[in-house]
């Protein structure tokens, strides 16, 4: 079974990096959110400080979406699915699999940019570790979520728009706590770790359901 | 005393058998069959036919656990009874479920790895279909027929006793059909079965029978 599961998360991280996009096309688009913000609000490093966190996070949670749409529908039109299904993981595990997988090639790129990223807005050293923290923590839980909406995508065929609808109001939780978490670690006054342990739980609530979530989706679709 | 994997092959040899009781499949508004019941057992072929639009496909899926029926059963008798059906079956479907770009022996591996890892080897499997020493090809190189072989060689990397097949052979030319029933009747001289729904003859042998499903309601 675990030989199934890995031989699942490297063939997904093959065809990531092999069909070009994935891991580069999050991050460049990561790096232009954040490279407009400072021509868009102006040349002020106090106020840059201050809504740093907030837009690196939002460019952030917006590349982790990218690629979703196509994670369950390209192996559901190919038949994949359907092969895969007498393998000897559930479907919950198949999800899983290909969320860890997704976010190895798309997410983790994200969170080792983000320190450079941080820079150009002027974040200071405790900030831009509270942010790595809170990217570790909180974009996994973003594709787990994210998931949810590939699936419904891959099971009804329907595009892109769909993802975003559906995932981004699950997310704003995440985003609020990861968020907060970051300005307390930078101006206070709550200590770091209160908002972080937070996002914590809500990261391992959406590793959960995400999946779970998925499976049920593409089960429903299937008959 | 024997051993337990012996008392396995005995049963399988001995006892696989698989049955439909009085199934029943409704599409939107439209039954597509009703009360179809039929059994195969090891060593047998069941060659599913029927105009466009009879419920093969679905039958077939049904029986393959990837939807389910309208009502009725599907049992499988004779294998280690925590097994789930669809672990005892291969489901060849009508698409190829080839990445194309993947090497052709790296997508069988990759099967090989997610179905259990208890059959033949990549390259033995890839020399039965007749892609040998086309392993390190990348597979969107393939003709169409040649994708179609290369699903067929799913069926031989994981061992399992039953075989599903959706029109197998489309694509196919008159040699690889050949080379393919030949495959089949090894697997039903092993003591599998086969369900297999299809317009071409296939010849597995003596041990097949026909069900014919009927135009559609």
């Amino acid at each position: 079974m675990t030989r199934a599961f890995l031989g699942l998360v490297r063939r997904d991280l093959a065809l990531a990096a092999r069909a070009g996009g994935g891991a580069g096309l999050g991050v460049v688009f990561f790096l232009s959110v954040v490279a407009v913000v400072p021509f868009a609000v102006g040349p002020d490093l106090a106020l840059l400080a201050r809504i740093g966190p907030a837009i690196l996070w939002i460019g952030a949670m917006l590349a982790s979406l990218i690629g979703l749409e196509r994670l369950f529908a390209a192996d559901v039109e190919d038949g994949s699915l359907d092969a895969m299904s007498g393998s000897l993981l559930p479907l919950e595990l198949i999800a899983a699999a290909k969320g860890l997988a997704h976010w190895i090639a798309t997410g983790l790129p994200l969170v080792i940019a983000a320190p450079f990223l941080a820079l150009m807005l002027n974040l200071d050293p405790a900030a831009i570790g509270a942010l790595v923290a809170t990217l570790l923590a909180g974009t996994p839980a973003v594709t787990a979520l994210g998931l949810i909406g590939a699936a419904f995508a891959g099971a009804f065929r329907r595009g892109g728009l769909l993802i975003a609808v559906l995932v981004l109001p699950l997310a704003i939780p995440v985003l609020i706590f990861a968020v907060s978490a970051t300005n307390a670690a930078a101006s206070g006054p709550v200590p770091f770790g209160t908002p972080f342990q937070v996002l914590c739980g809500l990261a391992l609530f959406a590793l959960v359901l995400g999946p779970v979530a998925a499976a049920a989706a593409l089960r429903a679709a299937r008959d | 005393m024997c051993n337990a994997s012996i008392a396995n092959r005995d049963s399988r040899g001995d006892r696989l058998r698989l049955n439909g009781e009085a199934l029943a499949c409704r599409r939107g508004t439209r039954l597509l069959f009703a009360d179809l019941s039929f059994t195969v057992a090891a060593g047998e072929a069941l060659v599913v036919t029927g105009p466009n639009g009879a419920g093969k496909s679905s039958l077939l899926r049904i029986v393959a656990g990837l939807m389910p029926a309208t009502s009725g059963r599907v049992r499988l008798s004779g294998v280690p009874a925590e097994a789930r059906i669809s672990e005892q079956v291969h489901y060849l479907g009508h698409e190829d479920a080839v990445k194309g770009a993947l090497r052709v022996g790296e997508n069988l591996a990759f099967w090989r790895a997610v179905l259990g890892r208890t059959g033949a080897e990549v390259g033995d499997a890839l020399e039965a279909v007749g892609l040998g020493g086309l392993g390190r090809l990348p597979a969107s190189a393939l003709s169409a027929g040649q994708r179609r072989r290369l699903a067929i060689a799913r069926l031989l990397v994981a061992d399992r006793p039953v075989w599903v097949l959706d029109e197998p052979t489309t694509a196919l030319d008159a040699a690889a059909q050949a080379r393919f029933a030949a495959l089949g009747r090894d697997h039903l001289a092993g003591g599998g079965l086969i369900l297999a729904a299809t317009h071409a003859p296939l010849d597995f042998g003596p041990e097949v029978r026909g069900l014919r499903l009927g135009a559609p309601a």
